[in-house]
């Protein structure tokens, strides 16, 4: 196990990609903590569904695989889908959960068309974009995990510069509007935080799970506080977590795709929490409600002992 | 600009029109609210009391009519306004404590990227003790019963420090201890020459609580002050058929039913 740990950081290669994959993990815990608490989780499907098509457009105009030029697709990919949701929900009756899910499959389907057409050309069959799948982080290169931490260390500022302001339009948007914040913009702007921290993450992670690294360590970090700033720090927390296991786990073996690795981890972590933290964990809450049970039930049998003709017969009717 | 201030009302609407997919529900109201008074919106439920309230902040679009606050565009004098929302439009389980809400009052002073520090908590801790939730200001939100939420509501648009504050239904399902504290709070504000805009549903009390009424069904039925306008034939203009008046012991009551 130990000779594993140093193996991996004496690799110049691995090292730097566990430091990639740990980063981005902090990001998108971080900025996916808003997404979870504005109720928007489907969302960041949406986004990382929609961006597989824009990858592939990316790579078919351009004929070469780089971290930088998938980001622009899928961030284009991604605000298409957005608009469309919203397109849809405004003009039909057509629910936005619904909307997302139509929009999400379209666009996964036609990126999945794509994608055979890609594997079936001759430039295709080494570009490797199947990764793109379910992720493999061992199949960056350096430049691609500069771009990842670069847009890690932006997920990260911009949340804490603007905690304040996003703080106040997740809880209360109509109050915000009322101070002058504008709250469209702001909204946009964490709109495209969030397809951001999805586009860096498909590489290592792969479109299909990308989503779990927003909302699995918000929702996990939610249970062990009830301070925003305190639940930030934990999701970042878990969220790096979660994607150094799943860096370091899927180096083991060639054919182990880094996604699933750290959306099982980033899942431990969220059942852990869900048992074991203090006051809002399942362990905690029973514990706490025998507690009440039986300060009950000693109360009530001093009330009982206390008044004789309660102790007498009040019990065995 | 504060002696100007005086002969300037705190809040001028002319034909503020708000329609929902071409049903209109506010309908070509213009009023001037008269400075220092406490003054009640009231109407029918759905004459569109909330949505005159929301389309004059900006919170909905309307379709036509001016907003002037002071004299001027509601843009420019935002810090001058304070809003308390219905309890209802946020979520309670939100990870912040009673203290961190009130602190959004200062929120819009502060300006961009800037954190509260601690004179914003001060003033927090003061406006709490104010509506007399001092001992709850750690408290998460959603362990604060509903007049406490309330009341954390209340205490925030106090801490804007404004001079004219609009209230959408904050006495709605809140029990007598926050009755009374908003009431307190009222008449403080007023002392203090502020002007409130409360959209109310509790028609007993609005004698007793207010001294200007707006009556409104889609539109404008009358503005004035109580005595002269919160008549039994002006209420049974606003509520139509929905309003009963009954007379005991020589007094009218108004019932609705």
């Amino acid at each position: 196990m130990l000779d594993w740990l140093i193996s991996l950081w004496s690799d110049p290669n691995t090292r730097w990609i566990l430091m990639g994959c740990t980063l981005l993990g902090l990001g998108s815990g971080v900025i996916g903590s808003f997404t979870f608490l504005r109720r928007e989780s489907l969302l960041g499907d949406t986004l990382a569904h929609a961006a597989l098509p824009g990858v592939c457009i990316a790579f078919i105009l351009h004929e070469v695989k780089s971290a930088g030029l998938f980001l622009v697709g899928a961030l284009l990919a991604g605000i298409a889908a957005v608009l469309c949701v919203s397109a849809i929900s405004r003009w039909t009756k057509i629910k936005p959960d619904a909307a997302m899910g139509i929009v999400l499959t379209f666009f996964f389907g036609v990126g999945t068309v794509m994608l055979t057409h890609i594997q079936h050309s001759g430039s295709g069959s080494q570009s490797g974009l199947d990764k793109y799948l379910f992720g493999q982080a061992a199949a960056m290169v350096t430049r691609d995990v500069y771009t990842l931490m670069g847009v890690s260390l932006l997920l990260v500022l911009a949340a804490l510069l603007l905690f304040k302001e996003f703080k106040l339009i997740s809880f209360d948007p109509g109050f915000a509007r009322g101070i002058g914040l504008p709250v469209g913009l702001l909204e946009h702007a964490m709109l495209i935080l969030t397809t951001v921290a999805v586009a860096a993450g498909i590489q290592a992670v792969g479109v299909v799970l990308v989503a779990a690294l927003l909302i699995t360590p918000a929702a996990a970090a939610r249970y062990w506080t009830d301070r925003l700033s305190v639940m930030l720090t934990f999701a970042g927390l878990f969220g790096a977590l979660s994607g150094a296991s799943g860096a370091a786990i899927s180096t083991l073996g060639e054919g182990i795709p880094t996604g699933p690795v750290t959306v099982l981890a980033a899942t431990l972590l969220f059942a852990v929490s869900l048992l074991l933290a203090p006051r809002r964990g399942l362990v905690a809450r029973a514990l706490r409600h025998r507690g009440l049970k039986a300060d009950y039930a000693a109360r009530s049998a001093v009330h009982a002992s206390g008044s004789p003709e309660a102790a007498e017969g009040g019990g065995r009717r | 600009m504060n002696k100007q201030d005086k002969q300037i009302p705190p809040l001028t609407v002319s034909g503020m029109t708000v329609a929902y997919q071409r049903k209109a529900v506010v309908e070509e109201v213009s009023f001037t609210l008269p400075e220092g008074n406490l003054i009640a919106l009231i109407g029918p439920n759905g004459a569109g009391k909330s949505t005159l309230l929301k389309a004059v902040l900006g919170l909905v679009p309307s379709i036509a009519g001016q907003v002037s606050i002071y004299g001027d565009a509601y843009k420019k004098m935002r810090s001058r306004v304070g809003y308390v929302p219905q309890r209802e439009s946020v979520d309670w389980d939100f990870p912040t404590d009673a203290l961190d809400v009130v602190m959004m009052g200062r929120y819009g002073h502060l300006g961009w990227i800037k954190r509260p520090g601690r004179r914003e908590k001060e003033l927090a801790l003061a406006t709490l003790d104010k509506v007399g939730m001092a001992d709850f200001a750690r408290r998460q939100i959603s362990q604060l019963s509903g007049g406490q939420q309330q009341r954390v509501f209340l205490a925030r648009a106090l801490a804007q420090e404004a001079d004219l504050y609009f209230m959408d239904e904050p006495f709605a399902g809140v029990d007598a201890a926050t009755e009374k504290a908003i009431i307190a709070l009222l008449s403080e504000l007023k002392r203090a020459g502020k002007t409130v805009l409360v959209v109310h549903h509790d028609l007993s009390t609005v004698e007793e609580y207010f001294d200007h009424v707006l009556l409104l069904n889609k539109k404008l039925i009358a503005a004035g002050p109580v005595e002269t306008t919160f008549t039994p034939d002006l209420l049974h203009e606003t509520y139509g058929g929905k309003l009963a008046i009954v007379s005991s012991d020589g007094r009218e009551t108004l019932v609705r039913s």
